[in-house]
């Protein structure tokens, strides 16, 4: 079973919750895709044994076949070429901009010339490696770097499916949210009661359903703000797996790095009681 | 014959050239636009008469690469100069690639533009002068 944890607004706790619920179970991969900046590691402290290079294709142009026709721009749905006709008594040339480039191959398979080729580009690193009982993999995206899905998904090609596998998304609801959690068979979505937990969790929502996936509320810090979260999740038949209190013991045990499942032992119950609920409610 | 800033010789007497003011409407006499990849219009204009086009920018939207493809479309028109308010460093890479002459810092209204381009009061930048997706929509400018 893969389980995603996610969340519209940033800093609600998505990674408290992932690796909480990760050292409260047995038997867990835990994947941190948060590839931008990941940050499971400072808690779960893994061994890193592998690092391995993520590439991903980009077009390189042979000028001596390039007859600056623009296919390979019309054909670009990321915009990331530009073809300068001849002019001048100069040559016509591709300029390539490989920051916007996915590797998607388009051009390099419908040039007429035959004319790109792909070369690998390095975006960033996928660590592997363990904590305890726990395997863990992250992926690290490059400083500079701004394509995570493709490391995202690099990251998930080391899936266990012996393992019940816990996935650690980044914030938002933009691309690299949807190749987080797409694989997994349940998201859990960590808020918390504030018009501006609210306001991205609605946007969460309506992600999730799009991606026909199922998923359950966390309210994190559930002793501030108002009942606007709780009213919303109640109106549409959302479940509320948890909540958490704002709890200065729990702050100070995440300032130093400490899961709070290892200074407050008494939450690995709740964590337990959160995953039943997720298991029965898929069978 | 057009001389610019630096009395360079950009254009011998008798002859024209087109260049383009990013515009926020489709008339010599709206304003400059001060986005040149997501700008809402571009004008294309003849500096002898004046003759002019007016084109909506089919980028305006992208998420990513419209100044790239908004300087695509500059060089496949014959643009020599492009006249707006900034510039960002894809599109300053593709004017340039295209040995287009690129004027930022422009505001008023888009036949003024044009005049002070005539007149030889502007001078072509070096650099670009904002970074990547400042003609957003939301962001400050």
């Amino acid at each position: 079973m893969i389980i995603s944890v996610a969340s519209g607004k940033g800093g609600t706790g998505k990674t408290t919750i992932a690796v909480n619920l990760a050292l409260s179970l047995s038997n867990i991969q835990l994947l941190d895709c948060d590839v931008e900046e990941p940050n499971a590691h400072i808690f779960l402290k893994p061994k890193i044994k592998e690092k391995i290079p993520a590439f991903i294709p980009i077009p390189e142009v042979d000028e001596t076949k390039c007859n600056a026709c623009g296919k390979c721009r019309e054909v670009c749905a990321y915009h990331a070429i530009a073809v300068i006709p001849p002019a001048d008594g100069e040559k016509g040339k591709v300029l390539i901009f490989p920051h916007l480039c996915h590797g998607c191959g388009a051009c390099s398979l419908l040039c007429p010339q035959k004319a790109i080729k792909e070369v690998n580009k390095e975006i960033g690193l996928v660590e592997s490696g363990d904590s305890g009982d726990i395997k863990f993999v992250h992926g690290r995206l490059n400083v500079g770097e701004i394509m995570a899905p493709p490391l995202i998904r690099q990251v998930q090609e080391r899936i266990d499916p012996s393992r019940t596998v816990i996935i650690d998304a980044p914030p938002g609801t933009s691309c690299p949210v949807i190749a987080a959690v797409k694989k997994s068979d349940y998201c859990i979505l960590v808020t918390e009661p504030t018009p501006f937990g609210l306001n991205d969790l609605i946007l969460a929502v309506e992600v999730l359903k799009k991606l026909n996936i199922p998923f359950g509320v966390v309210v994190n810090r559930s002793d501030i703000g108002d009942d606007k979260v709780d009213n919303y999740c109640r109106d549409n038949g959302i479940p509320i797996l948890m909540r958490i209190p704002f709890d200065r013991e729990i702050a100070l045990l995440y300032s130093r790095g400490i899961p709070m499942v290892q200074g407050k032992p008494e939450y690995k119950e709740k964590f337990r009681a959160m995953f039943n609920i997720i298991r029965k409610g898929r069978s | 014959m057009i001389i610019d800033a630096d009395s360079k010789i950009i254009a011998e007497k008798g002859d024209t050239m087109k260049i383009c003011i990013t515009s926020q409407g489709k008339t010599l006499d709206d304003q400059v636009d001060p986005r040149f990849g997501r700008c809402q219009y571009f004008i294309f204009v003849e500096t002898d008469t004046l003759a002019f086009e007016a084109v909506e920018n089919p980028s305006a939207q992208f998420s990513g690469g419209a100044g790239i493809q908004s300087g695509q479309l500059m060089a496949g028109q014959g643009v020599k100069a492009v006249l707006t308010g900034n510039v960002g460093p894809n599109a300053f890479q593709t004017l340039t690639a295209g040995g287009i002459k690129i004027y930022t810092g422009i505001s008023g209204k888009v036949r003024d533009a044009v005049d002070k381009f005539k007149g030889g009061a502007l001078k072509p930048t070096e650099n670009p002068n904002v970074g990547s997706k400042f003609g957003m929509p939301g962001k400050d400018k």
